[in-house]
């Protein structure tokens, strides 16, 4: 469905986007995360043939969309970031002159765009002037536009920047459903949201891909070692000596203490993380100091982003 | 290109543009009407199209300064280059919206001869041929500020330079007489459009290098030029300036001539200029 190769893309000595190279072939929502300045909407606009490529090839169904920018273009839908509106007309005139420039003619056009405004939920404005529609409706109308000639391909870059969080409620719910019938990709840095969506996750740092899988095998890939939260009714210095006999823990820094009970943070050095918080609970078990608090905590998709993105220094 | 044909004429008369350039060229060739052919009861037709021609140095601008700045500004380029229509389309479906845009008036001003040869003598293949003419010239110009338009996104500018550059032609051929005909002026003239024609380049295609290195060239040539063969540079610079002169060339038309030259000459302006408006569009996609 869409093929990046070796995509690269170069501003005089800077280079935004280095040598990325994915393939996207199933239907679904697919998100692309990254820091601000990483190169994702540069990389969204070679995709779409806004932005030429310094090198690198982009097929979307097969077509170069350089080369076949014709064919391409016409399986491709873009939402920029900021939604391209000719805010002196009204939504309905607005998508029937997106609709010709994409081929459509007569009862096609005319059904297509009563589909993409009923899936859009945008009905009810046909008739109002863009520059009176909130930011929200403003947004679905973009949306709209991408979906006009049914593209197997819709990309969408940062599609809820701006929004209160009800529409923002309302983008992600109508993005899910794009993505049953449909390949979308959307940018976002807002990482809840990707992870609520998104079925895979690229994440880009510098230009660089730097990991693409779904976001569980991701968390299962990256979170390993993770942390252990314990609190147990005994003093630092106690629960520090039973700790010590407990093979894989890496350390065990102090959060609290107190002679009654005491609160630790501990890291695991590897193995399996649910294995060592079982083999605290019978330590303890057996000391007859009772557990207040073990919690296994995994690092979160935050973690793994700024582990990949180097804290998020890419600019 | 048909549907950003039809979009562009769309957005032209659902605002005031249109009609306020409709109305401003009719109500100028109205003037001329009045003044020559009835009070004055001359039956030349040709000569109130000569009068109204100085409408295009306002005019024109006004109506090409928001066809791509606006695009730029508003960000709505970045519809138009994903959608699957190339930049030549782009440019042609908007320079044929400003034809028809143009021809509306001009429809209703073609029929003042046919009124006016009810009351006299008038000599149709004249003003029909100045017509068309007039038509070529205002096509040429449209073209013209159609490229400025490309260079910015700010619109005022655009309708700013479009006035300065449409005003210098206008008069390039009175300037022309008081520009020095020697070769050493000629020559420092040349290094001038040739750093003009550097700096062009620059802009269109963002390479500071190309723009540069072709003023340098430009310019070094002109020099040795001088040196070499001061004599071929004598009276060169009124020359260009008379030569470039879209106006002059069109009252040749008043003058009761039906000019090819003229013909090919505001075909090669508007082909040139619709060039480098697409030029101009595709070098933001590279740049």
């Amino acid at each position: 469905m869409l093929q990046v190769e070796h995509l690269t893309r170069r501003y005089g000595t800077v280079t935004a986007v280095d040598d990325l190279s994915f393939e996207i072939s199933a239907d679904g929502v697919y998100g692309f995360l990254g820091p601000n300045g990483a190169g994702k909407s540069t990389t969204m606009n070679m995709m779409t043939g806004c932005l030429s490529a310094t090198s690198g090839t982009v097929k979307i169904a097969g077509y170069d969309i350089y080369e076949q920018s014709r064919e391409a273009k016409r399986r491709i839908g873009y939402l920029p970031e900021q939604p391209p509106l000719y805010l002196g007309e009204t939504p309905a005139e607005y998508l029937r002159f997106v609709g010709e420039a994409k081929g459509l003619r007569g009862d096609a056009l005319a059904r297509q765009i009563a589909d993409v405004m009923e899936e859009t939920g945008i009905g009810e404005m046909r008739g109002r002037r863009m520059d009176a529609l909130s930011k929200g409706y403003r947004q679905r109308v973009g949306i709209a536009q991408a979906l006009l000639g049914a593209p197997e391909v819709v990309i969408l870059d940062e599609p809820t920047v701006g929004l209160d969080p009800l529409q923002i409620l309302e983008i992600r719910s109508l993005i899910a459903s794009l993505g049953r019938s449909r390949t979308v990709l959307i940018s976002s840095h807002i990482l809840s949201e990707v992870q609520t969506m998104c079925s895979k996750i690229l994440i880009i740092s510098r230009g660089k891909l730097v990991a693409f899988d779904e976001p569980a095998r991701l968390e299962e890939r990256l979170a390993a070692p993770g942390e252990i939260a314990l609190t147990a009714e005994a003093d630092a210095q106690t629960v520090q000596a039973l700790l010590a006999e407990i093979p894989n823990i890496a350390s065990a820094a102090v959060v609290a203490d107190s002679p009654e009970r005491s609160r630790f943070t501990i890291t695991a050095s590897g193995g399996d993380i649910y294995d060592l918080s079982r083999s605290i609970f019978r330590a303890f078990a057996a000391s007859g100091h009772a557990l207040c608090e073990l919690g296994v905590k995994k690092a979160s998709l935050e973690d793994i982003f700024l582990e990949l993105t180097e804290g998020g220094k890419a600019e | 290109m048909r549907s950003i044909f039809v979009h562009e004429l769309k957005s032209y008369f659902h605002s005031l543009t249109a009609w306020v350039f409709a109305a401003f060229l009719l109500c100028f060739v109205g003037i001329g009407a009045m003044m020559y052919n009835i009070q004055a009861a001359v039956s030349n037709f040709e000569y109130v199209l000569s009068l109204s021609s100085l409408a295009f140095v306002v005019i024109a601008p006004i109506l090409t300064m928001r066809v791509l700045a606006e695009e730029r500004r508003q960000r709505t380029d970045q519809l138009l280059y994903s959608l699957p229509v190339s930049t030549t389309e782009v440019i042609l479906g908007k320079y044929a919206a400003l034809l028809v845009l143009y021809l509306v008036p001009l429809a209703i001003i073609a029929v003042y001869p046919l009124v006016f040869a009810q009351f006299g003598d008038v000599y149709l293949p004249t003003s029909y041929g100045s017509m068309f003419a007039f038509f070529l010239l205002g096509a040429a110009l449209l073209a013209v500020g159609m490229f400025i338009s490309s260079l910015t996104d700010n619109q005022g500018l655009a309708a700013g330079v479009g006035i300065a550059v449409m005003l210098f032609n206008y008069y390039s051929v009175s300037l022309s007489e008081y520009v020095s005909a020697s070769a050493l002026g000629s020559a420092a003239a040349l290094v001038v459009i040739s750093c003009i024609i550097g700096l062009v380049l620059k802009l269109l295609t963002g390479s500071g290098n190309l723009g540069y290195w072709t003023g340098f060239a430009l310019s070094f040539a002109s020099f040795a030029a001088y040196l070499l063969a001061p004599d071929a540079l004598e009276g060169l610079l009124p020359e260009i300036m008379s030569a470039l002169s879209l106006f002059d060339r069109f009252y040749v038309f008043v003058n009761g001539v039906f000019d090819l030259k003229t013909v090919v000459f505001d075909l090669s302006v508007i082909g040139f200029f619709l060039f480098l408006s697409v030029q101009s569009l595709e070098k933001r996609r590279y740049n």
